[in-house]
């Protein structure tokens, strides 16, 4: 039975995760795996903690590969946390999703529910409409015959594909991307759930659906006091949809509070490049971007202190600079018609070694001093690069350039005004008040080990 | 239904293929039923009224393929032996069916040191030439089943289930990575409601296809078994494998008859068979699929109703705008 749920009845959270760690091994090559050598793990999650309050619409916002869909994904237990823990508030009282296997785990999607990217693919193909959606009531022998019926036409008339005759025995591939969108939700709607979580649920459809289907979620959400994770990457659907935001980057979460105060005082570098990207309809009113340059980094080995340090245009010293940016700001020099790369590249030597990632790096195979002099000159071509405020020192030591960076700070997420944010440039400024955190149901987030 | 509508709407090859093989395939199939009745007399029977038939009759007069060498009548040979090949046939590929869908399915839904043990145990039985196999099945089903035609049809079943389960288990491991699995999996299915409802429907598409090509396999492999004297025994069963061997000795003498019989209908219901999994192939599989257009014809251009001309019509309408 859909019945409305008052959300205010039982304040606080609905889930909430601690310190939420979902690492991925990676396969490597296939001689990695032959012998049997160390394989490298990506960090899709690295320390979250977020707080979904009971009634709210939280979104995720972030680009590809920042981890928000594997956020929404470890929520429900579709993907095994490796650290860190999951509570679901239920109204019996807190479990633990992160402790779950098999039928329990089963067992909570009654309460959890999703609703996927791609209405196309989500939906089995070879089961009708009718099927589909009931097929949640039957897995959990909720009900059958004459009231599995029942309860299927009145969550498909819920979610507007009325008639149900039109649609309750036609196939996926009968319907339109917003019907089958509507049918999805349906499915994910009937065992009556007290969590959404939405994973870009309007990405694929036509522009004129996507409004529709917005304001189909956001009546259920009233009607039936769910509680909603929107995962997307479109921070205008946000705009209108959301009640917070968190803006997620390589795995953690980077500025969390109001949709109101994001967009009107956005503080993380990373939050400002974002709505910067939201494209302007006017196009004589062309604003300037800049927008991050590069694109995410490789979340298997993320830059030394804030990962999003190099791509960031207001860092500074203690970002976290490192050997990695050094070859970037050579490589990006090599790219002006000015440099001279055979004479310049002899002279710089090996570049690999400063693939690891270190806050000392050793330059030059010939005379050091014209290395320092190189160095010099590309300094001088782009003074604003950030990377030289994190140089601590550059000097020769006969043989070759020894460059050494600051040390990196990775800034944990703290109060800044309505919001909380994770950047140097917002130190603690509850410190004198002793609130380190905890505001808004959100506490703070990257532990700073990294 | 839907099936039907896409083998009637194909065109070109495909479709006279599959409509031959069809047809070739439905008079074997009427053989086999109606055997008693078409059949003048049963497949071990060598006297009528007790008096012994003759051997080595030429075709013609009493006995229309004549009669083989030992002394049965070889057009009820024919017409029995439709009836023990479809059996065969069947058996064989409804047994292969049942074992390797099953197992590719779970092969390729479970994954990991299961996965990896079965298609190595699969490709190790495939990579065995199918007689071979089916020899020394035959022969080790023939103690404990008996020569009969459940034992052939064992036998061949040990050759068909590896292709079921490299199919199924392939497009398992494609499907098992399908947004729809997942979500089958947020909705609280188990691993089985799973394979049950989420993906066998959809990985079993190719599985008629393979069968009918098995079905022509499985019926040559039959007669080699037979041939060899290692299938069914010619009291159980009328087999033509086994017929065309024992007329094979009297060939010499230009008595022709035994053998080319029943190797004529090997070779027809080989051929029926091939044909109807041919062209299911390109009827059911979309890539090679071609679709009967109907011929657009356009209304003449002569004056309608109206007294004007349609083109002359839409010409003015155009002016007019």
């Amino acid at each position: 039975m859909l019945t409305k749920r008052d959300p205010t009845a039982r304040p606080g959270p609905v889930i909430e995760t601690e310190n939420l760690e979902v690492h991925f091994q990676l396969q490597g090559g296939a001689l990695a795996r032959v012998f049997g050598l160390k394989a490298r793990r990506v960090k899709a999650l690295d320390g979250v903690n977020i707080a979904l309050q009971r009634g709210e619409v939280l979104g995720l916002v972030g680009e590809s590969g920042s981890g928000k869909t594997t956020l929404g994904r470890a929520l429900l237990g579709l993907v095994p946390s490796t650290d860190g823990r999951i509570v679901y508030h239920a109204p019996d009282g807190p479990r633990q999703v992160s402790e779950m296997r098999g039928r329990e785990l089963r067992q909570l999607r009654t309460d959890l529910q999703m609703v996927f990217q791609d209405p196309s693919a989500a939906l089995n193909p070879s089961m009708t409409i009718a099927e589909a959606v009931g097929h949640p009531l039957v897995i959990h022998k909720i009900a059958k015959g004459a009231e599995l019926r029942r309860r299927v036409n009145e969550s498909l008339e819920r979610v507007g594909l009325a008639p149900v005759e039109r649609f309750a025995n036609k196939y996926p591939s009968d319907l339109s991307g917003g019907q089958k969108q509507r049918a999805v939700i349906a499915r994910a709607i009937i065992l009556d759930p007290e969590v959404l979580v939405a994973d870009e649920p309007i990405s694929m459809l036509d522009m004129s659906v996507r409004a529709k289907i917005l304001q189909l979620m956001l009546d259920l959400k009233n009607d039936l006091g769910l509680s909603y994770l929107y995962i997307t990457h479109d921070l205008a659907s946000a705009k209108y949809f959301c009640d917070r935001i968190a803006i997620m980057y390589l795995g953690r979460i980077v500025e969390i509070g109001p949709t109101a105060e994001i967009f009107a005082n956005p503080r993380h570098p990373y939050t400002k490049a974002l709505l910067k990207a939201i494209p302007e309809p006017d196009p004589t009113r062309m604003v300037p971007r800049d927008l991050p340059r590069g694109e995410i980094p490789d979340a298997a080995e993320p830059p030394l202190g804030c990962s999003f340090h190099p791509r960031c245009s207001e860092a500074v010293a203690e970002c976290g600079w490192e050997s990695r940016d050094l070859r970037v700001v050579l490589e990006q020099h090599w790219t002006r018609r000015s440099a001279d790369y055979d004479a310049e590249r002899k002279l710089v030597g090996d570049l690999d070694k400063l693939d690891r990632p270190e806050t000392t790096a050793t330059l030059g195979a010939g005379d050091p001093e014209r290395t320092l002099a190189l160095l010099d000159k590309v300094r001088a071509e782009n003074p604003d690069e950030p990377l030289w405020k994190g140089v601590r020192s550059l000097e020769s030591d006969g043989r070759a350039v020894q460059i050494s960076f600051e040390e990196g700070v990775d800034p944990a997420l703290r109060r800044a005004g309505g919001v909380e944010v994770a950047c140097v440039l917002y130190p603690d400024e509850g410190a004198g008040a002793g609130a380190t955190g905890a505001a808004g149901g959100t506490t703070a987030g990257s532990d700073g080990s990294g | 239904m839907k099936l039907w509508r896409t083998i009637w709407n194909t065109k070109g090859v495909g479709r006279w293929a599959l409509l031959i093989g069809l047809a070739l395939t439905l008079v074997f199939v009427v053989f086999a039923i109606f055997a008693p009745v078409i059949a003048p007399y049963d497949f071990a029977q060598t006297r009528v009224d007790g008096v012994k038939f003759p051997k080595v009759a030429h075709p013609g007069g009493d006995y229309l393929f004549g009669t083989s060498g030992d002394f049965y009548d070889v057009f009820s040979r024919v017409v029995w032996g439709s009836r023990t090949a479809l059996e065969v046939i069947i058996l064989s590929v409804i047994f292969a069916g049942v074992i390797g869908v099953p197992l590719g399915l779970l092969s390729g839904f479970i994954g990991g040191k299961v996965d990896k043990l079965l298609v190595f145990f699969m490709d190790a039985l495939y990579s065995f030439p199918s007689l071979l196999l089916a020899i020394v099945f035959a022969f080790l089903l023939r103690d404990k089943v008996g020569g009969g035609v459940v034992s052939a049809a064992l036998s061949l079943t040990a050759i068909y289930i590896p292709q079921y389960f490299r199919v199924v288990r392939n497009t398992t491991v494609s499907a098992r990575e399908a947004t729809y699995v997942e979500a089958a999996r947020a909705i609280g299915a188990g691993p089985f409601t799973i394979m049950r409802k989420y993906l066998f429907a959809n990985v079993v598409q190719s599985v008629p296809v393979i069968a009918t090509l098995n079905a022509a396999d499985a019926l040559g492999t039959l007669a080699a078994l037979g041939f060899l004297g290692l299938g069914i025994q010619p009291t159980e069963a009328a087999e033509w494998g086994y017929d065309i061997q024992v007329g094979l000795s009297y060939a010499q003498g230009g008595v022709w008859w035994p053998s080319l019989f029943p190797a004529m209908a090997i070779i027809l219901l080989i051929t029926a068979l091939t044909f109807v999994g041919e062209g299911l192939n390109e009827t059911v599989n979309p890539a090679l699929r071609r679709r009967r257009m109907k011929t657009v014809t356009f209304p003449d251009r002569t004056v309608v109703a109206g007294g004007t001309d349609v083109t002359a019509d839409v010409a003015a309408e155009g002016k007019n705008s």
